[in-house]
Protein backbone atom coordinates (compact mmCIF):
# COMPACT_ATOMS: atom_id res chain seq x y z
CA UNK A 1 0.00 0.00 0.00
CA UNK A 2 1.63 3.45 -1.10
CA UNK A 3 1.96 5.57 2.06
CA UNK A 4 2.09 8.64 -0.28
CA UNK A 5 -1.26 9.92 2.32
CA UNK A 6 0.90 9.02 5.05
CA UNK A 7 3.91 11.43 3.75
CA UNK A 8 1.65 14.23 2.80
CA UNK A 9 0.06 14.57 6.61
CA UNK A 10 3.81 15.13 7.62
CA UNK A 11 4.20 17.84 5.15
CA UNK A 12 1.43 19.58 3.83
CA UNK A 13 -0.23 22.16 6.30
CA UNK A 14 -3.00 20.39 8.16
CA UNK A 15 -7.01 20.97 7.85
CA UNK A 16 -8.56 19.36 10.70
CA UNK A 17 -12.40 18.62 11.60
CA UNK A 18 -12.65 18.76 14.74
CA UNK A 19 -15.46 16.16 16.28
CA UNK A 20 -16.00 16.79 19.94
CA UNK A 21 -14.37 18.75 22.43
CA UNK A 22 -14.30 22.23 21.26
CA UNK A 23 -11.07 22.90 23.28
CA UNK A 24 -9.01 21.08 20.71
CA UNK A 25 -10.16 23.33 17.62
CA UNK A 26 -9.20 26.66 19.89
CA UNK A 27 -6.14 25.30 20.50
CA UNK A 28 -5.51 24.15 16.99
CA UNK A 29 -6.92 27.75 15.88
CA UNK A 30 -4.76 29.44 17.80
CA UNK A 31 -1.90 27.62 16.21
CA UNK A 32 -3.17 29.28 13.18
CA UNK A 33 -4.42 25.98 11.66
CA UNK A 34 -7.57 25.65 9.30
CA UNK A 35 -9.77 23.96 11.58
CA UNK A 36 -13.67 23.53 11.50
CA UNK A 37 -15.21 22.23 15.00
CA UNK A 38 -18.32 19.97 14.76
CA UNK A 39 -20.55 20.04 17.69
CA UNK A 40 -21.15 16.65 17.42
CA UNK A 41 -24.56 14.87 18.82
CA UNK A 42 -25.25 11.34 19.21
CA UNK A 43 -27.08 10.11 16.17
CA UNK A 44 -30.17 8.45 16.74
CA UNK A 45 -30.46 9.48 20.10
CA UNK A 46 -27.00 6.98 20.46
CA UNK A 47 -29.66 4.23 19.73
CA UNK A 48 -27.28 1.49 18.67
CA UNK A 49 -30.29 -0.12 16.53
CA UNK A 50 -31.15 2.95 14.91
CA UNK A 51 -27.53 4.19 13.99
CA UNK A 52 -26.52 0.61 12.07
CA UNK A 53 -30.03 1.29 10.05
CA UNK A 54 -29.08 5.31 9.53
CA UNK A 55 -25.31 3.92 8.12
CA UNK A 56 -26.81 1.48 5.62
CA UNK A 57 -29.24 4.24 4.48
CA UNK A 58 -26.22 6.99 3.79
CA UNK B 1 -30.32 12.80 52.52
CA UNK B 2 -32.45 14.24 49.56
CA UNK B 3 -31.64 13.13 46.04
CA UNK B 4 -32.79 15.91 43.24
CA UNK B 5 -32.63 15.36 39.24
CA UNK B 6 -33.20 17.08 36.35
CA UNK B 7 -33.18 15.95 32.73
CA UNK B 8 -32.94 18.42 29.58
CA UNK B 9 -34.03 16.80 26.54
CA UNK B 10 -31.76 17.08 23.51
CA UNK B 11 -29.52 19.43 24.78
CA UNK B 12 -25.76 17.77 24.56
CA UNK B 13 -22.54 19.62 25.66
CA UNK B 14 -18.99 18.23 26.14
CA UNK B 15 -17.71 16.07 29.17
CA UNK B 16 -14.84 18.61 29.76
CA UNK B 17 -17.63 21.66 29.68
CA UNK B 18 -19.97 19.21 31.81
CA UNK B 19 -17.46 18.36 34.43
CA UNK B 20 -16.92 21.89 34.96
CA UNK B 21 -20.38 22.82 35.69
CA UNK B 22 -20.15 19.31 38.05
CA UNK B 23 -17.33 21.22 40.21
CA UNK B 24 -18.91 24.30 40.11
CA UNK B 25 -22.75 22.34 41.42
CA UNK B 26 -20.47 20.44 43.80
CA UNK B 27 -19.28 23.94 45.72
CA UNK B 28 -22.53 25.03 46.78
CA UNK B 29 -23.07 25.04 50.24
CA UNK B 30 -25.40 22.20 50.83
CA UNK B 31 -24.57 20.49 48.34
CA UNK B 32 -23.75 16.93 49.31
CA UNK B 33 -22.61 15.23 45.79
CA UNK B 34 -23.70 15.76 41.97
CA UNK B 35 -23.48 14.33 38.66
CA UNK B 36 -23.64 16.33 35.57
CA UNK B 37 -23.80 13.80 32.65
CA UNK B 38 -25.35 12.91 29.17
CA UNK B 39 -27.69 10.40 29.25
CA UNK B 40 -25.73 7.48 27.20
CA UNK B 41 -25.73 3.92 28.87
CA UNK B 42 -22.66 3.97 30.29
CA UNK B 43 -23.41 7.34 31.94
CA UNK B 44 -26.56 5.74 33.60
CA UNK B 45 -24.71 2.74 34.58
CA UNK B 46 -22.19 5.18 36.35
CA UNK B 47 -24.84 6.67 37.57
CA UNK B 48 -26.17 3.40 39.64
CA UNK B 49 -22.55 2.91 40.82
CA UNK B 50 -22.12 5.93 42.18
CA UNK B 51 -25.71 5.96 44.27
CA UNK B 52 -26.83 9.29 42.30
CA UNK B 53 -29.64 7.23 40.12
CA UNK B 54 -33.61 8.12 40.35
CA UNK B 55 -36.05 5.98 38.31
CA UNK B 56 -36.75 8.88 35.89
CA UNK B 57 -33.10 9.03 35.11
CA UNK B 58 -33.07 5.96 33.41
CA UNK B 59 -35.46 7.08 30.85
CA UNK B 60 -32.78 9.62 29.29
CA UNK B 61 -30.96 9.25 26.08
CA UNK B 62 -27.48 9.94 24.84
CA UNK B 63 -29.03 13.44 23.88
CA UNK B 64 -30.39 14.41 26.90
CA UNK B 65 -28.43 15.97 29.91
CA UNK B 66 -28.65 14.43 33.48
CA UNK B 67 -27.99 16.72 36.24
CA UNK B 68 -28.65 14.47 39.76
CA UNK B 69 -27.90 16.27 43.35
CA UNK B 70 -27.37 15.41 46.93
CA UNK B 71 -28.07 18.13 49.13
CA UNK B 72 -28.83 19.24 53.02
CA UNK B 73 -32.55 19.25 52.04
CA UNK B 74 -35.13 19.00 49.32
CA UNK B 75 -35.10 22.77 49.25
CA UNK B 76 -31.95 23.38 48.48
CA UNK B 77 -32.01 20.81 45.99
CA UNK B 78 -34.65 22.29 44.02
CA UNK B 79 -33.25 25.84 44.65
CA UNK B 80 -30.15 25.00 42.95
CA UNK B 81 -32.00 22.82 40.32
CA UNK B 82 -33.71 26.46 39.22
CA UNK B 83 -30.34 27.78 38.69
CA UNK B 84 -29.04 25.27 35.85
CA UNK B 85 -29.57 27.63 33.09
CA UNK B 86 -27.21 30.20 34.58
CA UNK B 87 -24.42 27.53 35.07
CA UNK B 88 -24.91 25.56 31.41
CA UNK B 89 -24.41 29.58 30.27
CA UNK B 90 -21.67 29.42 27.20
CA UNK B 91 -21.93 25.83 26.73
CA UNK B 92 -23.40 25.22 23.34
CA UNK B 93 -26.65 23.49 24.20
CA UNK B 94 -29.62 25.07 23.24
CA UNK B 95 -29.40 28.57 22.20
CA UNK B 96 -26.21 28.86 20.35
CA UNK B 97 -27.13 28.28 16.75
CA UNK B 98 -24.57 25.64 15.57
CA UNK B 99 -23.02 25.23 12.22
CA UNK B 100 -21.91 21.47 11.71
CA UNK B 101 -23.42 18.56 13.75
CA UNK B 102 -21.89 15.80 11.83
CA UNK B 103 -18.81 14.63 10.33
CA UNK B 104 -20.00 14.87 6.83
CA UNK B 105 -21.44 18.24 7.12
CA UNK B 106 -17.81 19.47 8.41
CA UNK B 107 -15.99 17.80 5.14
CA UNK B 108 -19.10 19.33 3.12
CA UNK B 109 -17.10 22.65 4.71
CA UNK B 110 -13.70 21.55 4.19
CA UNK B 111 -13.55 19.45 1.82
CA UNK B 112 -9.44 20.16 1.82
CA UNK B 113 -9.48 18.11 5.34
CA UNK B 114 -6.81 15.73 5.87
CA UNK B 115 -7.31 15.12 9.51
CA UNK B 116 -10.51 14.21 11.54
CA UNK B 117 -9.49 15.03 15.63
CA UNK B 118 -12.27 13.15 17.47
CA UNK B 119 -13.41 13.15 20.95
CA UNK B 120 -16.56 11.91 21.48
CA UNK B 121 -17.91 9.28 23.62
CA UNK B 122 -16.08 6.04 23.30
CA UNK B 123 -19.14 4.23 23.04
CA UNK B 124 -19.82 6.14 19.60
CA UNK B 125 -15.98 6.84 18.61
CA UNK B 126 -15.13 3.58 16.56
CA UNK B 127 -18.07 4.79 14.24
CA UNK B 128 -17.28 8.16 13.54
CA UNK B 129 -13.42 6.95 12.90
CA UNK B 130 -14.26 4.60 11.14
CA UNK B 131 -16.26 7.42 8.57
CA UNK B 132 -13.71 9.62 8.51
CA UNK B 133 -11.36 6.48 7.36
CA UNK B 134 -13.68 6.29 4.42
CA UNK B 135 -13.81 10.30 3.42
CA UNK B 136 -9.91 9.06 3.37
CA UNK B 137 -9.01 11.78 6.38
CA UNK B 138 -6.35 10.24 8.97
CA UNK B 139 -8.05 9.99 12.23
CA UNK B 140 -6.45 11.63 15.74
CA UNK B 141 -8.18 9.85 18.06
CA UNK B 142 -8.46 11.02 21.58
CA UNK B 143 -11.37 9.15 22.91
CA UNK B 144 -10.75 6.22 25.22
CA UNK B 145 -13.35 3.36 25.74
CA UNK B 146 -12.94 1.49 22.18
CA UNK B 147 -12.09 -1.83 22.45
CA UNK B 148 -9.45 -3.60 21.26
CA UNK B 149 -11.39 -5.04 18.62
CA UNK B 150 -12.54 -2.02 17.01
CA UNK B 151 -9.00 -0.50 16.93
CA UNK B 152 -7.18 -3.49 15.41
CA UNK B 153 -10.16 -3.26 12.83
CA UNK B 154 -9.71 0.98 12.10
CA UNK B 155 -6.52 0.04 12.18
CA UNK B 156 -6.51 -2.65 9.65
CA UNK B 157 -8.67 -0.50 7.37
CA UNK B 158 -6.39 2.30 7.93
CA UNK B 159 -3.60 0.80 6.50
CA UNK B 160 -5.07 -0.64 3.26
CA UNK B 161 -5.93 3.01 2.47
CA UNK B 162 -2.30 4.19 3.40
CA UNK B 163 -4.07 6.71 6.68
CA UNK B 164 -2.87 6.97 10.02
CA UNK B 165 -4.83 6.30 13.22
CA UNK B 166 -3.42 8.06 15.86
CA UNK B 167 -5.20 6.45 18.79
CA UNK B 168 -7.74 5.65 20.74
CA UNK B 169 -6.66 7.19 23.86
CA UNK B 170 -4.19 8.97 22.18
CA UNK B 171 -3.30 12.37 24.42
CA UNK B 172 -1.18 13.81 22.31
CA UNK B 173 1.15 14.16 18.96
CA UNK B 174 2.80 17.12 17.37
CA UNK B 175 2.56 16.69 13.29
CA UNK B 176 5.11 19.69 11.59
CA UNK B 177 5.15 22.10 14.70
CA UNK B 178 1.36 21.78 15.09
CA UNK B 179 0.27 20.63 18.65
CA UNK B 180 -2.98 18.24 18.73
CA UNK B 181 -4.65 17.19 22.10
CA UNK B 182 -2.64 17.75 25.61
CA UNK B 183 0.34 19.11 23.31
CA UNK B 184 3.14 21.68 24.59
CA UNK B 185 4.35 24.56 22.28
CA UNK B 186 7.99 23.38 21.07
CA UNK B 187 9.67 24.39 18.15
CA UNK B 188 10.26 21.94 14.79
CA UNK B 189 13.68 20.69 14.62
CA UNK B 190 14.98 17.49 13.71
CA UNK B 191 13.66 14.96 16.02
CA UNK B 192 10.98 12.65 15.28
CA UNK B 193 9.56 10.42 18.15
CA UNK B 194 6.61 8.04 18.50
CA UNK B 195 4.36 6.47 21.16
CA UNK B 196 1.62 5.40 22.82
CA UNK B 197 2.12 7.78 26.15
CA UNK B 198 1.02 11.44 26.00
CA UNK B 199 2.59 12.53 28.61
CA UNK B 200 6.20 10.63 27.97
CA UNK B 201 5.91 11.91 24.18
CA UNK B 202 5.84 15.75 26.22
CA UNK B 203 7.89 15.51 28.43
CA UNK B 204 10.30 14.34 25.96
CA UNK B 205 9.59 17.04 23.33
CA UNK B 206 9.48 19.56 25.88
CA UNK B 207 13.17 18.90 27.01
CA UNK B 208 14.09 18.04 23.55
CA UNK B 209 13.14 22.00 23.23
CA UNK B 210 14.23 23.11 26.40
CA UNK B 211 17.45 21.95 25.46
CA UNK B 212 16.79 24.36 22.56
CA UNK B 213 16.60 21.52 19.78
CA UNK B 214 13.26 20.76 18.11
CA UNK B 215 10.91 18.47 16.64
CA UNK B 216 10.43 17.21 13.43
CA UNK B 217 6.65 15.32 14.09
CA UNK B 218 5.76 13.16 17.21
CA UNK B 219 3.48 10.68 16.18
CA UNK B 220 0.95 9.66 19.28
CA UNK B 221 -0.25 5.75 18.71
CA UNK B 222 -2.81 5.14 21.09
CA UNK B 223 -1.95 3.44 24.35
CA UNK B 224 -2.47 0.05 23.17
CA UNK B 225 -0.76 0.48 19.79
CA UNK B 226 2.43 -2.08 21.19
CA UNK B 227 0.17 -4.70 23.08
CA UNK B 228 -0.09 -7.83 20.83
CA UNK B 229 -3.48 -7.89 19.97
CA UNK B 230 -2.75 -4.90 18.07
CA UNK B 231 0.56 -4.92 16.69
CA UNK B 232 2.19 -2.06 16.96
CA UNK B 233 0.35 -1.20 13.65
CA UNK B 234 0.45 2.59 14.56
CA UNK B 235 3.86 2.27 15.39
CA UNK B 236 5.14 0.49 12.80
CA UNK B 237 3.76 3.04 9.97
CA UNK B 238 5.09 5.64 11.84
CA UNK B 239 8.30 4.32 12.12
CA UNK B 240 8.38 3.99 8.29
CA UNK B 241 7.07 7.41 7.53
CA UNK B 242 9.75 9.43 9.83
CA UNK B 243 12.17 7.30 8.56
CA UNK B 244 11.10 8.59 4.98
CA UNK B 245 10.49 12.03 6.45
CA UNK B 246 13.37 14.51 4.63
CA UNK B 247 13.06 16.84 7.99
CA UNK B 248 13.50 14.25 10.41
CA UNK B 249 17.27 12.51 11.43
CA UNK B 250 16.14 10.57 14.15
CA UNK B 251 13.43 8.73 15.43
CA UNK B 252 12.72 8.13 19.11
CA UNK B 253 10.65 6.03 20.51
CA UNK B 254 9.28 6.79 24.17
CA UNK B 255 6.87 3.69 25.39
CA UNK B 256 5.72 1.21 28.21
CA UNK B 257 7.41 -2.46 27.18
CA UNK B 258 5.77 -3.42 24.01
CA UNK B 259 3.91 -6.84 23.88
CA UNK B 260 6.66 -9.88 23.20
CA UNK B 261 5.65 -10.59 19.61
CA UNK B 262 4.81 -6.95 18.94
CA UNK B 263 8.83 -5.99 20.38
CA UNK B 264 10.16 -8.52 18.03
CA UNK B 265 8.49 -6.76 15.53
CA UNK B 266 9.67 -3.24 15.97
CA UNK B 267 13.07 -4.13 16.64
CA UNK B 268 13.13 -6.48 13.29
CA UNK B 269 11.84 -2.84 11.46
CA UNK B 270 14.57 -0.58 13.45
CA UNK B 271 17.21 -3.27 11.74
CA UNK B 272 16.21 -1.47 8.47
CA UNK B 273 15.98 2.07 9.25
CA UNK B 274 18.19 4.53 7.50
CA UNK B 275 18.21 6.90 10.88
CA UNK B 276 19.15 6.65 14.15
CA UNK B 277 16.52 5.50 16.29
CA UNK B 278 16.84 5.53 19.94
CA UNK B 279 14.43 3.49 22.09
CA UNK B 280 13.43 4.25 25.64
CA UNK B 281 10.73 1.52 26.87
CA UNK B 282 10.06 2.22 30.55
CA UNK B 283 10.20 -0.82 32.61
CA UNK B 284 11.02 -3.34 30.04
CA UNK B 285 13.67 -5.73 32.15
CA UNK B 286 15.29 -7.82 29.55
CA UNK B 287 18.11 -6.82 27.52
CA UNK B 288 17.37 -4.90 23.93
CA UNK B 289 19.32 -6.71 21.35
CA UNK B 290 21.86 -4.72 19.65
CA UNK B 291 20.68 -4.13 16.17
CA UNK B 292 23.03 -2.18 14.94
CA UNK B 293 25.00 0.90 15.63
CA UNK B 294 22.70 3.41 14.62
CA UNK B 295 20.33 1.81 17.71
CA UNK B 296 20.71 3.09 21.17
CA UNK B 297 18.27 1.30 24.01
CA UNK B 298 17.35 4.10 27.25
CA UNK B 299 16.36 3.93 30.63
CA UNK B 300 14.85 6.84 30.91
CA UNK B 301 13.35 9.14 28.86
CA UNK B 302 16.32 12.26 29.80
CA UNK B 303 18.83 9.62 28.19
CA UNK B 304 16.74 9.03 25.39
CA UNK B 305 16.47 13.33 25.30
CA UNK B 306 20.25 13.22 25.61
CA UNK B 307 20.92 10.50 22.92
CA UNK B 308 18.35 11.47 20.38
CA UNK B 309 19.74 15.41 20.86
CA UNK B 310 23.63 13.43 20.28
CA UNK B 311 22.32 11.37 17.04
CA UNK B 312 21.65 14.86 15.06
CA UNK B 313 25.00 16.48 15.99
CA UNK B 314 23.79 18.36 18.91
CA UNK B 315 25.51 18.29 22.45
CA UNK B 316 23.32 18.47 25.27
CA UNK B 317 25.78 19.41 27.98
CA UNK B 318 26.34 22.59 26.62
CA UNK B 319 22.43 23.58 25.63
CA UNK B 320 20.91 22.21 28.93
CA UNK B 321 18.77 24.47 31.03
CA UNK B 322 19.45 23.68 34.76
CA UNK B 323 17.55 23.55 37.55
CA UNK B 324 19.64 26.56 39.16
CA UNK B 325 20.76 25.15 41.85
CA UNK B 326 23.69 22.73 43.19
CA UNK B 327 22.20 19.00 43.81
CA UNK B 328 23.91 18.61 46.51
CA UNK B 329 23.26 21.26 48.82
CA UNK B 330 19.90 21.25 48.05
CA UNK B 331 20.35 17.33 49.15
CA UNK B 332 21.54 17.90 52.20
CA UNK B 333 19.56 20.85 52.84
CA UNK B 334 16.17 19.28 52.12
CA UNK B 335 17.97 15.70 54.22
CA UNK B 336 18.13 17.34 57.51
CA UNK B 337 15.66 15.86 59.37
CA UNK B 338 15.17 12.95 57.94
CA UNK B 339 14.60 10.40 60.48
CA UNK B 340 13.20 6.64 60.54
CA UNK B 341 10.23 7.77 61.85
CA UNK B 342 8.41 9.74 58.86
CA UNK B 343 10.33 8.48 56.49
CA UNK B 344 7.85 7.86 53.58
CA UNK B 345 7.57 8.96 49.69
CA UNK B 346 4.02 9.76 48.45
CA UNK B 347 4.21 10.24 44.60
CA UNK B 348 0.97 11.75 43.54
CA UNK B 349 0.98 12.24 39.81
CA UNK B 350 -1.20 13.36 36.82
CA UNK B 351 0.46 12.24 34.24
CA UNK B 352 0.69 8.21 34.15
CA UNK B 353 4.03 7.56 32.65
CA UNK B 354 6.16 9.79 35.36
CA UNK B 355 4.09 7.83 37.95
CA UNK B 356 5.31 4.68 35.97
CA UNK B 357 9.21 6.12 35.06
CA UNK B 358 9.51 6.63 38.73
CA UNK B 359 9.05 3.41 39.84
CA UNK B 360 10.89 1.98 37.44
CA UNK B 361 13.74 4.19 38.64
CA UNK B 362 13.21 3.23 41.89
CA UNK B 363 13.05 -0.21 41.21
CA UNK B 364 16.52 -0.21 39.02
CA UNK B 365 17.77 0.91 42.48
CA UNK B 366 16.73 -2.06 44.61
CA UNK B 367 13.55 0.02 45.95
CA UNK B 368 10.03 -1.57 45.22
CA UNK B 369 6.88 1.21 45.43
CA UNK B 370 3.64 0.65 45.78
CA UNK B 371 0.95 2.00 43.31
CA UNK B 372 -2.42 1.68 41.88
CA UNK B 373 -0.59 1.55 38.20
CA UNK B 374 2.14 -0.63 38.96
CA UNK B 375 5.20 -2.05 37.06
CA UNK B 376 4.97 -5.53 38.46
CA UNK B 377 1.23 -6.68 39.89
CA UNK B 378 2.48 -7.77 43.62
CA UNK B 379 3.25 -4.16 43.82
CA UNK B 380 -0.58 -3.08 43.49
CA UNK B 381 -2.29 -1.24 46.26
CA UNK B 382 -4.53 -2.62 48.22
CA UNK B 383 -6.91 0.62 47.69
CA UNK B 384 -6.01 3.23 45.74
CA UNK B 385 -7.12 5.24 48.62
CA UNK B 386 -4.80 4.25 51.00
CA UNK B 387 -1.11 4.81 51.08
CA UNK B 388 1.62 3.14 53.47
CA UNK B 389 5.39 3.53 52.86
CA UNK B 390 6.72 4.36 49.86
CA UNK B 391 3.86 4.72 46.98
CA UNK B 392 3.18 6.42 44.07
CA UNK B 393 -0.38 6.97 42.80
CA UNK B 394 -1.24 7.80 39.03
CA UNK B 395 -4.21 9.69 39.45
CA UNK B 396 -5.20 10.02 35.78
CA UNK B 397 -6.73 6.47 36.64
CA UNK B 398 -10.27 5.82 35.97
CA UNK B 399 -10.59 5.17 39.43
CA UNK B 400 -10.18 9.06 39.53
CA UNK B 401 -11.74 10.03 36.17
CA UNK B 402 -15.16 8.22 36.59
CA UNK B 403 -17.67 11.37 36.12
CA UNK B 404 -14.27 13.39 37.52
CA UNK B 405 -11.78 15.54 35.32
CA UNK B 406 -8.77 14.19 34.74
CA UNK B 407 -6.13 15.79 36.90
CA UNK B 408 -4.35 18.16 33.71
CA UNK B 409 -7.35 20.26 33.59
CA UNK B 410 -8.42 20.05 37.34
CA UNK B 411 -6.33 19.79 40.54
CA UNK B 412 -9.14 19.42 43.18
CA UNK B 413 -8.91 15.72 43.28
CA UNK B 414 -5.37 15.72 43.47
CA UNK B 415 -5.32 18.52 46.01
CA UNK B 416 -7.76 17.04 48.41
CA UNK B 417 -5.17 14.30 48.36
CA UNK B 418 -2.04 15.93 49.39
CA UNK B 419 -4.14 16.97 52.24
CA UNK B 420 -5.14 13.49 53.55
CA UNK B 421 -1.45 12.32 52.74
CA UNK B 422 0.20 15.48 55.13
CA UNK B 423 -2.38 14.05 58.04
CA UNK B 424 -0.46 10.28 57.41
CA UNK B 425 2.62 10.75 59.87
CA UNK B 426 4.90 8.65 57.50
CA UNK B 427 5.05 11.17 54.88
CA UNK B 428 8.34 12.37 54.69
CA UNK B 429 9.07 13.35 50.90
CA UNK B 430 5.63 14.22 48.56
CA UNK B 431 6.56 14.14 45.06
CA UNK B 432 4.32 15.96 42.51
CA UNK B 433 4.24 16.54 38.93
CA UNK B 434 2.75 19.68 36.72
CA UNK B 435 1.79 19.76 32.92
CA UNK B 436 1.66 22.45 30.73
CA UNK B 437 0.62 22.52 27.32
CA UNK B 438 -2.55 23.35 25.15
CA UNK B 439 -6.04 21.93 26.47
CA UNK B 440 -4.55 21.25 30.27
CA UNK B 441 -5.04 23.31 33.45
CA UNK B 442 -4.47 27.09 32.81
CA UNK B 443 -3.23 27.55 36.19
CA UNK B 444 -1.84 23.93 37.17
CA UNK B 445 0.22 25.02 39.93
CA UNK B 446 -1.88 27.64 41.25
CA UNK B 447 -4.51 25.07 41.79
CA UNK B 448 -2.21 23.14 44.15
CA UNK B 449 -0.60 25.92 45.68
CA UNK B 450 -3.01 26.49 48.85
CA UNK B 451 -3.05 22.70 49.58
CA UNK B 452 0.74 22.34 49.13
CA UNK B 453 0.76 25.62 51.61
CA UNK B 454 -1.58 24.14 54.08
CA UNK B 455 0.20 20.76 54.25
CA UNK B 456 3.69 22.33 54.98
CA UNK B 457 2.09 24.08 57.34
CA UNK B 458 -0.32 20.77 59.22
CA UNK B 459 3.43 18.95 59.02
CA UNK B 460 5.16 22.16 60.74
CA UNK B 461 2.76 22.60 63.07
CA UNK B 462 3.65 18.74 64.29
CA UNK B 463 7.12 18.80 64.89
CA UNK B 464 7.85 16.85 61.34
CA UNK B 465 9.59 18.12 58.35
CA UNK B 466 8.33 17.74 55.12
CA UNK B 467 10.24 18.16 51.41
CA UNK B 468 7.95 19.00 48.45
CA UNK B 469 9.43 17.96 45.37
CA UNK B 470 7.70 19.13 41.78
CA UNK B 471 8.58 18.13 37.64
CA UNK B 472 7.33 20.46 35.45
CA UNK B 473 6.95 19.06 31.84
CA UNK B 474 6.06 22.49 29.52
CA UNK B 475 8.13 24.84 27.62
CA UNK B 476 8.48 29.24 27.93
CA UNK B 477 6.08 28.84 24.73
CA UNK B 478 3.30 27.46 26.83
CA UNK B 479 0.19 29.16 27.51
CA UNK B 480 0.96 28.59 31.05
CA UNK B 481 3.93 30.50 31.46
CA UNK B 482 6.66 27.79 32.46
CA UNK B 483 9.10 30.09 34.42
CA UNK B 484 5.85 31.90 35.93
CA UNK B 485 4.52 28.31 37.41
CA UNK B 486 7.93 27.31 38.57
CA UNK B 487 8.49 30.50 40.45
CA UNK B 488 5.58 30.04 42.47
CA UNK B 489 6.68 26.52 43.49
CA UNK B 490 9.95 27.78 44.41
CA UNK B 491 8.12 30.25 46.63
CA UNK B 492 6.58 27.82 48.33
CA UNK B 493 9.72 25.75 49.17
CA UNK B 494 8.95 23.38 46.50
CA UNK B 495 12.32 21.55 44.71
CA UNK B 496 11.44 21.88 41.45
CA UNK B 497 13.05 20.00 38.02
CA UNK B 498 12.55 20.29 34.35
CA UNK B 499 12.59 16.77 34.45
CA UNK B 500 10.60 14.04 36.20
CA UNK B 501 13.43 11.28 36.33
CA UNK B 502 15.35 14.32 37.98
CA UNK B 503 12.66 14.82 40.13
CA UNK B 504 12.39 10.90 41.26
CA UNK B 505 16.52 10.68 41.32
CA UNK B 506 16.68 13.29 43.75
CA UNK B 507 13.63 11.31 45.79
CA UNK B 508 15.27 8.55 46.23
CA UNK B 509 18.66 10.23 47.10
CA UNK B 510 16.60 12.01 49.88
CA UNK B 511 15.25 8.82 50.98
CA UNK B 512 18.02 7.10 51.23
CA UNK B 513 19.63 9.60 53.93
CA UNK B 514 17.62 7.85 56.51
Amino acid sequence: MSMEKVDELLTKPLVVINLGLSGFADSLEAQEVEVIQVDWVPPAGGDSELMDILDKLM
Amino acid sequence: MPLGFRILNNQYFDSVFLMRVNKRLSEEPGVQDSAVLMGSEGNKKLLVELDLSAPGVQQANANDLIVVLRADSEERCAEVLARLPDYLKGGGGEDVERRFRTLEAGIQEKPAANLAVISVPGEFAAREARKALEKGLHVFLFSDNVSIKDEKALKDYASTQGLLVMGPDCGTSLIGGVGIGFANAVRKGLIGALGPSGTGLQEFTCQVHNAGFGISHAIGTGSHDLSDQVGGITTLTGLDALDRDPGTEAIAIISKPPGTRTLETVMDRIKTCHKPVIACFLGLQTELPNTNKAFIPCDTIDAAVKASIHAIGGDLTTTSSVEGFDNKDMLSQEGAGISTVNKSLRGLFAGGTFCYQTQDIFRRNGISLKSNAPLQKDQMLEHPDHCSGHCVIDMGDDYFTQGRPHPMIDGTERAKRILQEARDPELRVLLLDFILGYNASRDPVGELAGAIHDAQDWVQQRGRRLSVIASICGTEDDPQELKLQERMLTELGVVVFRSNARAAQFCLDLIRQV
